[in-house]
């Protein structure tokens, strides 16, 4: 048993690196700050989603597990209301540098 | 070379890293987006040397109070700053201030080198007498107990942090509220962000306060939590910070350092020393200290970023 959740928390959390490199690869290279934006939520949702995911059985309890969940929530919202807010300044023609 | 040593390898190369571009960009905004970089970096390191009161300090405090505190000061120096970054001082002078700073960074170096290994320490004496405190966390027993001086003053210096920021109003707006009011869209996602984070900020804010006897946290941690709430509040328009001749306010920010010397005073008639906690009493007296300093510390570092007066007193 110990060993499939050895392997789970393997792959996912190689799987949320993975989003985390292309995320990274998406903010160095895109051309313009929305898509850049967009490359980025790739990296905090699934990239950080997938890590939470595979540290979940590692956790050692319930309560530090939804500890985790809670984390990625507070992360989604954060980064969600980051990315409109830039959207919105880009949008409107400023650069937010 | 073990994982953990090739982690703390690339920690401490990416720290010097991210430290030389903040000193090295020219822009003043890069230079601040480098420093909360590098600040949230050494809270990773500290976590990593299991410092995790320090790491919580240097994340709040250390890169987000200060990052938001230099971000400001940013944005009013944008419009000096070009004609301040064209005259720039000349190649003696410039070379001069390179080695004076690597000077004093070498000197840090060969003290930090030559300290002995190990180090003297008196963690095990700490540890050893600290359930006559009662107290869980060895850093609130350090803080509160042994160095109760240090944190005294620290919490009385915040306060005059603040009198220095205040103190730079014009006089026509003494007594005023501080910084410009926002008014933003109150169906904006900032607004929105506004009502549904301070619940939870709260609960999370009182809990670090509250753990802090028994596991890392403490009063600093959770008042720049709360503090942040607030501001958040502030920045979307939907509260306004005091103007600074409320009485209550003025009350709230020196009643914590007043009780915390009152009851150092207590100390010397009751325990023998002043600071000192009569015997058994000394958890229940630490935690109401850090009760009476809460609203402080929290009231002092949102007003510290609020800013300086700038609007007229309320008739």
């Amino acid at each position: 048993m110990s060993v499939f959740l050895d392997i789970f928390t393997v792959a996912a959390v190689s799987a949320g690196a993975f989003f985390f490199l292309a995320g990274i690869v998406g903010l160095l290279r895109f051309p313009d700050t929305l898509s850049r934006l967009h490359a980025l939520t790739k990296a905090d949702n699934l990239g950080l989603g997938l890590v939470m995911l595979g540290l979940l059985p590692r956790a050692g309890g319930l309560l530090a597990a939804l500890k985790l969940v809670v984390v990625w929530l507070l992360v989604l919202l954060a980064s969600a209301m980051v990315s409109q807010m830039v959207a919105r300044v880009a949008r409107r023609g400023g650069s937010p540098s | 070379m073990t994982v953990a040593s090739t982690l703390a390898l690339v920690l401490a190369l990416l720290l010097v890293a991210i430290a030389a571009w903040t000193v090295a960009t020219r822009r003043t905004f890069a230079a601040v987006e480098g420093f909360v970089a590098y600040g949230l970096l050494l809270s990773i390191a500290w976590v990593s040397l299991k410092a995790i009161d320090v790491a919580l300090t240097e994340a709040a405090i250390g890169s987000g109070l200060t990052g938001v505190l230099l971000i400001g000061a940013a944005a009013r120096l944008r419009t000096t700053e070009a004609a301040l970054s064209a005259e720039r001082p000349g190649t003696p002078l410039r070379w001069l201030a390179a080695a004076a700073s690597a000077a004093v960074a070498g000197a840090i170096a060969i003290g930090v080198l030559s300290l002995p290994d190990p180090a003297p320490t008196l963690a095990p004496a700490v540890l050893e007498h600290l359930p006559s405190i009662g107290l869980g966390n060895a850093v609130t027993a350090v803080l509160l107990a042994y160095r109760g001086i240090d944190t005294l003053l620290e919490s009385i210096v915040v306060v005059f942090a603040l009198i220095g920021v205040w103190s730079l109003a014009p006089d026509r707006v003494w007594g005023g509220y501080p910084g410009p009011r926002q008014y933003a869209d109150p169906n904006s996602i900032l607004a929105y962000l506004a009502r549904v984070l301070p619940p939870i900020g709260i609960v999370v804010g009182l809990y670090i306060f509250w753990v802090g006897a028994d596991l890392p946290g403490g009063k600093f941690q959770g008042a720049t939590i709360l503090a942040a709430m607030w501001l958040l509040a502030m920045m979307a328009g939907l509260a306004d910070a005091p103007p600074i001749s409320r009485t209550w306010l003025r009350i709230l920010l020196v009643a914590g350092p007043l009780l915390f010397i009152a009851i150092g005073l207590a100390g010397a008639l009751t325990a023998g020393a002043v600071l000192a906690y009569p015997e058994g009493y000394a958890k229940l007296l630490i935690k109401v200290i850090e009760a009476a300093l809460l609203p402080t510390l929290v009231l002092t570092l949102a007003l510290l970023v609020a800013g300086a007066p700038e609007r007229t007193a309320p008739r």
